[in-house]
């Protein structure tokens, strides 16, 4: 990786912004072992949003936490690589975390009052964490801070920077947690499931200035969700997570409109909507498997109603079905 | 103890379920060394106590002018011997039915009245829950040993009256812990159900309160031992508690201060068991904390 | 009914007919006060429920949907009596409940059962799942033997196998296990009516298919009524007959689930329904409906509670609040442009992009 230091304009055509490969990620406690993620290879091209989409337990938050690395390092195990913008994360010094996070990656969460510390104004935090990242003076961080909220969308920015974190509403507070993670111009934002705990109304105004904010500014997104309309809102591409492995990845309307792992399959069959008045659910059967003592082979078998001996015998391997599709499924060739 | 622990054991070979909550936590105390060695000593003492008459080797009361102040090791006195001659290894063993009764008692009578106050308290909530705890609040403002010391003086010394005076020192912050855990409890979803099952409200103060309060209390409870030991050994080297010739740790630890410029490792004993007994059952109330954790 | 052993002389006991409701709400009312008023400062009020008017009939599901502080989960509470209303009526199938001649709360309870969002919390985590469920039959005086039995046939109508779960602790079971263990704890009073708050809300999608597939089937088997509160809109038209959106603690509309969904005629249903997110790649949502968050229901506007949000909003708004009326069979609605919204507010894209037919 010797591309550090290329220019995003070059960059865009050249290579990724992220690459992840064979990243496997085990949480040690005392008395088991759980496997969260078994070996991820993704890729992120420059301005290109991808959505994780999974279940809880599937590893899609795990993944995205260790491109920050955002782990506790003394129980966990990591193995594979992973590099944002031509730097191993995993082999990153606290020194060189410090710089890299919030400068080249940024995160946003599901709970936006986690991002502030309630005891000081929003503005402040903001405008100190544009001082200590860029070495302006403080007028230019409150200047910076008040740009962003203007680039949020926050109404009568000036005043709400003078806010408490308490004072904000819900989708108020997870504006100004956007504005802060933007604060550093990231060129990657992780958004670990921002929108979940939000009122319908209020998830969709977030979609929507994500979007907007993708496009302007040209980020790099990866997107964590279990809902797959808000994958569907957000995403360039989508990325289905199943116990600690991706088993399908393709364009938005690929994987919306045509799955073909029996997983995604499942997801879009079990989803009540009015279609289905009257009639029973496809639901998929059982339930997720213990990460701490996954089966042979294919992780879904055990509910696939396609699995057969083959499926169990060894971890599929990706099958491609067009130029960026894939599923990892045993049953594709047959 | 033992009994118990086997108990527990018994029940955990078949397949896991049937074990129960206490065997798991029982089963999960016997994994943690700290907890088991102090469980140990703890029983080795009470066994010690419950023995005395047949372990020690001569009468606590006996006295002889002749052998005053003997140092450790010297014959016919394996640890030496106090200011009257007597063998204090006797009276230590002697002393431990004493002490321990006056340190556990009114930790075991306090629980029983605290938690009482506490989760009714708790459990009914409202201006109820504010007038009872005011009134606990009152006792909580004087420091534990001085509310001791002046409740003991006040009754009286003697055995009886430092126990209950102990007792009543011991109320307000069981008092107060069970009302804590139980508002909390109160507010959580389970209870809401059994309310909705039509249950009344002493039936799921028995069902769904009790057992998820009693624990915590019951951990805290023992924690307190420890203090209340030491506050009982205070009151009788104050000469409010146990009278002499009784043989109680507290009070020998008295009438052997003159003793530390002669004999200091014999005058230090009686200290070294309250802070041994202490210790132990804090290092098994933070063993029992951990073990009932459910979650782990 | 249970195969054996009926538990209440209540149980089979329909007393008004099919056309009476089998609950009357009217004008419930809750009122929490945040800061205590004095020194000629006025109490701050936070108007949890204020005044809703609804039935739920004989055999159906009626769907609650609406966002945070509209009032949903408080309802089901003011229901169960599990907070004390400030005013209003409740009556169940014809008697009054807590009035003279009318059944007590302790009766009621029988009838009306809760399952709760939080699979964890509402299961007590020192009793077995067996224990449990045997709670509620113990407390309205049936045998120990007879509750556990009761116990274990709820467990293989909920899809566990007794055997295996009866002795498990809730810790021991995944959320949609204990979700399982919850309705059979609800159903072991044979209620009937059942208020489901959020009960699905916290499950894995493919879990959730299960549980919801479950509840249709308990429905069918003991003829139960549903109560079914849910800020997913999806799962609502596929699971309720009726729907009521609520906002701000009061009825905004209420009608047959598909008359609503195709044509609201409240502006705020008509923002909820197209501020669902689209699983159409090609038509993605473009606008977001309203602006900002629902705002909390204190010290409320007078007139019309949508108006600050409400895009149609006119001065008259402001000055009455509309009460609920008919606006089309079976279909009531508390706004006064409705006509309007009826006619030519039809979220026409959302339609033809679900269901191409």
């Amino acid at each position: 990786m010797t591309l550090a230091a290329a220019k995003p304009a070059a960059a865009a055509t050249q290579a990724p912004l992220v690459e992840i490969a064979d990243l496997t990620v085990r949480f040690r406690t005392p008395t088991r072992q759980a496997h969260a993620v078994n070996g991820v290879d993704l890729s992120l091209q420059h301005g290109e949003v991808l959505t994780i989409l999974g279940e809880s337990g599937s590893g899609k938050s795990v993944t995205l936490r260790t491109l920050m690395r955002l782990l506790p390092e003394r129980r966990t195990e990591l193995s594979g690589r992973v590099s944002v913008d031509g730097e191993d994360v995993l082999a990153m010094s606290q020194r060189q975390l410090i710089r890299f996070r919030g400068r080249t990656a940024s995160m946003i969460f599901q709970e936006p009052m986690l991002a502030f510390d309630p005891v000081y104004r929003i503005g402040e935090q903001i405008a100190e964490t544009v001082c200590r990242h860029e070495g302006v003076s403080r007028r230019e961080g409150m200047a910076r801070a008040l740009e962003l909220f203007e680039l949020v969308r926050i109404p009568s920015p000036q005043r709400r920077l003078a806010n408490y974190p308490h004072e904000l509403s819900g989708g108020m507070s997870q504006r100004a947690m956007i504005a802060l993670a933007l604060s550093c111009r990231p060129k990657l934002l992780l958004a670990d499931e921002p929108t979940t705990a939000l009122d319908a109304t209020v998830q969709i105004q977030i979609l929507l200035l994500l979007r907007d904010l993708q496009r302007e500014l040209g980020m790099s997104v990866i997107f964590v969700t279990h809902d797959m309309g808000v994958a569907n809102e957000i995403s360039d591409r989508i990325a289905v997570m199943y116990a600690g492995r991706i088993v399908e990845s393709g364009r938005v309307e690929e994987i919306i409109g045509q799955p073909r792992h029996p997983y995604t399959q499942g997801l879009m069959a079990s989803r009540a909507s009015e279609a289905q008045r009257g009639q029973r659910l496809q639901a998929i059967p059982g339930a997720p498997p213990d990460l701490a003592d996954l089966p042979h082979g294919c992780a879904f078998a055990p509910r696939c109603p396609q699995a057969t001996d083959e499926c169990l015998t060894a971890v599929p391997v990706a099958r491609t079905l067009s130029g960026s599709h894939w599923a990892a499924c045993c049953r594709l060739d047959a | 103890m033992t009994v118990t622990l086997d108990g527990g054991q018994a029940v955990a070979p078949v397949p896991a379920p049937v074990q129960g909550y206490w065997g798991a936590v029982f089963g999960r105390l016997r994994r943690d060394p700290v907890a088991l060695v102090s469980g140990i000593v703890l029983l080795l003492i009470v066994l010690a106590a419950v023995f005395a008459p047949w372990l020690a080797p001569a009468s606590p009361f006996q006295t002889s002018m002749l052998n005053r102040l003997q140092p450790i090791g010297s014959p016919g006195f394996p640890l030496g011997s106090d200011e009257l001659g007597r063998d204090v290894l006797s009276r230590l063993i002697h002393g431990a039915r004493l002490s321990l009764l006056i340190g556990v008692m009114p930790v075991i009578n306090a629980f029983v009245i605290g938690s009482a106050i506490g989760i009714v308290a708790g459990f009914v909530g409202g201006k109820t829950n504010s007038v009872i705890m005011r009134v606990i609040d009152v006792f909580y403002a004087f420091p534990a040993v001085l509310l001791a010391v002046a409740l003991a003086g006040a009754l009286g010394a003697g055995l009886v009256n430092s126990l209950l005076s102990l007792t009543v020192v011991f109320i307000p912050p069981i008092a107060r812990v069970a009302e804590s855990v139980t508002t909390q409890v109160r507010s959580v979803d389970y209870i809401e159900a059994a309310r909705a099952s039509g249950a009344r409200s002493l039936t799921i103060i028995r069902r769904h309160v009790l057992g998820n309060v009693l624990g915590p209390i019951f951990v805290y409870a023992t924690s307190l031992i420890s203090v209340s030991m030491i506050l009982a050994s205070g009151l009788s080297f104050l000469g409010l508690g146990a009278r002499p010739p009784m043989p109680e740790w507290g009070l020998m630890l008295n009438t052997m201060r003159d003793a530390i410029y002669v004999n200091p490792w014999v005058a230090v004993l009686p200290g070294m068991m309250i802070f041994t007994v202490s210790i132990c059952f804090n290092m098994l109330s933070d063993g029992l904390r951990s073990a009932m954790d459910v979650k782990l | 009914m249970m195969t054996s052993q009926p538990l209440s002389r209540h149980a089979d006991l329909d007393r008004g007919g099919k056309a009476q409701p089998l609950l009357r709400v009217r004008d419930l009312k809750k009122h929490f006060i945040l800061a205590r008023g004095g020194f000629g400062r006025q109490a701050s009020r936070v108007h949890a429920v204020d005044g809703a008017d609804f039935d739920v009939f004989k055999g159906e599901t009626l769907g609650i949907v609406g966002e945070s502080g509209c009032g949903k989960s408080t309802t089901a509470r003011l229901l169960m009596h599990l907070l004390a209303a400030d005013g209003g009526e409740l009556v169940f199938d014809g008697d009054a409940i807590g009035r003279r001649g009318g059944i007590s709360v302790r009766e009621m309870r029988r009838q009306v059962q809760m399952v709760f969002q939080n699979s964890y919390a509402s299961l007590n985590p020192r009793m077995s799942v067996e224990d449990s469920i045997a709670f509620g039959p113990q407390v309205h005086g049936v045998s120990r033997r007879e509750s556990r039995l009761r116990a274990r046939r709820l467990l293989d109508q909920v899809g566990l196998s007794p055997s295996l779960f009866a002795h498990r602790y809730p810790h021991e079971l995944s959320g949609g296990q204990r979700q399982r263990v919850n309705i059979a704890r609800a159903l072991a009073l044979e209620p009937r009516l059942l208020i489901l708050d959020e009960a699905v809300s916290a499950l894995d999608k493919s879990v959730e298919a299960q549980v919801l597939n479950l509840l249709m089937d308990l429905k069918q088997e003991y003829g139960l009524t549903y109560l079914f509160i849910s800020h997913d809109l999806n799962v609502v038209r596929y699971i309720s007959d009726r729907v009521m959106v609520m906002y701000l603690g009061k009825v905004a509309e209420m009608g047959e689930v598909e008359a609503l969904y195709r044509a609201p005629a409240h502006p705020y249903t008509q923002a909820l329904l197209s501020a669902m997110p689209s699983m159409n790649p090609d038509q993605r949502t473009q606008q977001a409906p309203l602006a900002g968050d629902p705002p909390n229901p204190i010290d409320l506007p007078p007139g019309c509670r949508f108006c600050p949000r409400c895009p149609m909003v006119e001065d008259a708004c402001r000055v009455e609040e509309p009460a609920l009326e008919a606006c089309g069979t079976a279909h009531q609605v508390a706004c006064r442009r409705a006509d309007e919204v009826m006619a030519g507010a039809v979220p026409a894209k959302r339609l033809s992009e679900e269901n191409p037919i």
